[in-house]
């Protein structure tokens, strides 16, 4: 194991490297997608079942009838990264979208009328106002969205496109010595999914001060 | 890229067969299918278990969030070169045990944490008027607790589901069937590329993609249909004639309260 690790620690860190970036921009992107249509579900009754009932429709697709279709629909070659990114992408709005629109909802209505009172203007209470307060249970998601992405990049490989899952390809295409590649992808991806988990929640920590004030009491 | 598909999904001779696609279909369901009754008859009663007593909550939580971050394609490929030496001769075993562990390693903690959330969501008043009522721990289970958290248990029952048909398709990888075979096969033989056997490998993938989705969202909707129509009215609020019927646990609250005024049958009682 030692062994392998150092004679090809180059190319791991390179994996490791493609396989958090892959986990990671798909959900930075789907959060920018995800936050006008939750705030349009959360803002008027009528768009919640559809924009939501779309989401969960996407949702069940299964992640390897996404990554080999998008060529076909993209105008991608089957080998392009861009095709997995937009397949992660689309999971995470799917699963962003009804948590920013629960996480916008459940901001009080006392709050509200408290900031505008106060004389916000509607886009000013929303940044100062509703979006920070609804920073926790969008920050869930996110981290739901992470973590379960950093399982679904595995499945790329399929796809050709290289990450830690392609250690696992790697050890079965070995006669000898098969376990070293694929207990490390195994690990460096539990590793990877612990430190983003323990990242977002450090951010989600930074981001809303007010609630350690509260703890502190 | 449509014609394809289209060509190849309506070719019968693509459908027939020991490869063909409709036993692509038999066995994907038959492998998801075990995983997800596997799952419940473990997942199931256990969640009752911690949801009735509370105990034990912790466990569900943490293989909650541990499961999310499980490498299952890793841990297939892993499990697969671990058992395989272990089996000679013709069988199956080497590629369905390991496919067969990881999905029930999906299946389980959606269904355990489901029970348990259903449990522990049903209001106390509710329980607390039950007991009052003389129900043993039992009925209180069977008659208040079960179908008030129905509704979440069998979403979690769904993802279960959509979860295993999604991860069914990697097993194809180590050499299972299923619908991830025509989706392999085809990759190996360069789609997406202009020459005939190119074009017919893209009908394949694109086949295989598209059986895998609607398979996963039949299930779904039968599951969703299902759950519709054994849900308690009493939690629904659905009543063929809505003035006549009063939902069980509001009952059991009021005559808690010490009310008999509103027996099953009398004046309407809104919705829960």
């Amino acid at each position: 194991m030692i062994d392998y690790w150092s004679s090809n620690q180059a190319e791991i860190w390179r994996l490791l490297w493609s396989h958090a970036w892959l986990s990671v921009v798909p959900v930075i992107i789907g959060l920018v997608i995800a936050l006008p249509l939750g705030w349009v579900a959360a803002r008027h009754r009528w768009a919640y079942p559809p924009l939501v009932g779309i989401a969960g429709l996407l949702y069940t697709i299964p992640s390897l009838a996404l990554f080999v279709a998008l060529p076909g629909i993209l105008h991608t070659r089957i080998l392009d990264v861009t095709n997995v990114v937009v397949a992660l992408t689309v999971y995470a709005v799917a699963l962003l979208v009804r948590v920013v629109s629960d996480g916008l909802t459940s901001v009080s209505a006392d709050t509200l009328q408290a900031a505008t009172a106060m004389g916000y203007r509607p886009a000013g209470r929303f940044f100062a106002v509703e979006l920070p307060l609804a920073v926790p249970v969008i920050a869930a998601g996110v981290r739901v969205a992470t973590v379960s992405n950093v399982s679904l990049v595995a499945v790329a490989t399929f796809v050709g496109t290289a990450q830690l899952g392609t250690l696992f390809t790697e050890g079965l295409s070995r006669t000898v010595n098969q376990l070293p590649p694929i207990l490390t992808g195994i690990l460096l991806s539990l590793v990877l999914a612990l430190v983003l988990d323990l990242l977002i929640q450090l951010a989600t920590r930074l981001a809303t001060p007010w609630r350690r004030a509260e703890v502190r009491r | 890229m449509i014609g394809d598909w289209w060509s190849y999904l309506t070719d019968p001779d693509n459908w027939d067969g020991r490869n063909g696609l409709w036993a692509n279909i038999v066995e994907h369901v038959t492998y998801s299918g075990i995983a997800v009754g596997v799952a419940l008859l473990i997942a199931f009663p256990l969640g009752l278990w911690i949801g009735h007593t509370g105990r034990g909550a912790t466990l569900v939580v943490g293989t909650v969030n541990a499961s999310r971050a499980l490498p299952t394609f890793g841990l297939m490929v892993l499990l697969f070169i671990l058992i395989s030496p272990h089996f000679t001769g013709k069988t199956d075993l080497p590629y369905i045990l390991p496919v067969e562990i990881v999905l029930l390693l999906l299946a389980v903690p959606p269904i355990l944490s489901n029970t348990y959330a259903g449990l522990q969501s049903v209001d106390p008043a509710v329980r607390d008027a039950a007991r009052g009522m003389g129900m043993t721990g039992g009925q209180v289970l069977r008659q208040v607790e079960l179908p008030n958290a129905y509704p979440l248990i069998m979403s979690g029952l769904r993802s279960a589901a959509l979860q295993v048909i999604a991860t069914a398709t990697v097993g194809a990888y180590i050499g299972l069937g299923g619908l991830g075979a025509p989706i392999y096969d085809a990759t190996q033989q360069g789609p997406f590329q202009d020459t005939e056997s190119s074009h017919l490998a893209t009908g394949e993938l694109l086949t295989g993609a598209f059986l895998v989705a609607a398979l996963a969202l039949l299930i779904d909707l039968v599951l969703a249909t299902i759950q519709r129509y054994t849900t308690s009215r009493g939690i629904t609020g659905r009543y063929r004639s809505s003035s006549d019927l009063v939902a069980p646990s509001e009952v059991a609250v009021r005559a808690a309260e010490g009310r008999t005024d509103l027996a099953p049958g009398g004046q309407q009682v809104a919705a829960l």
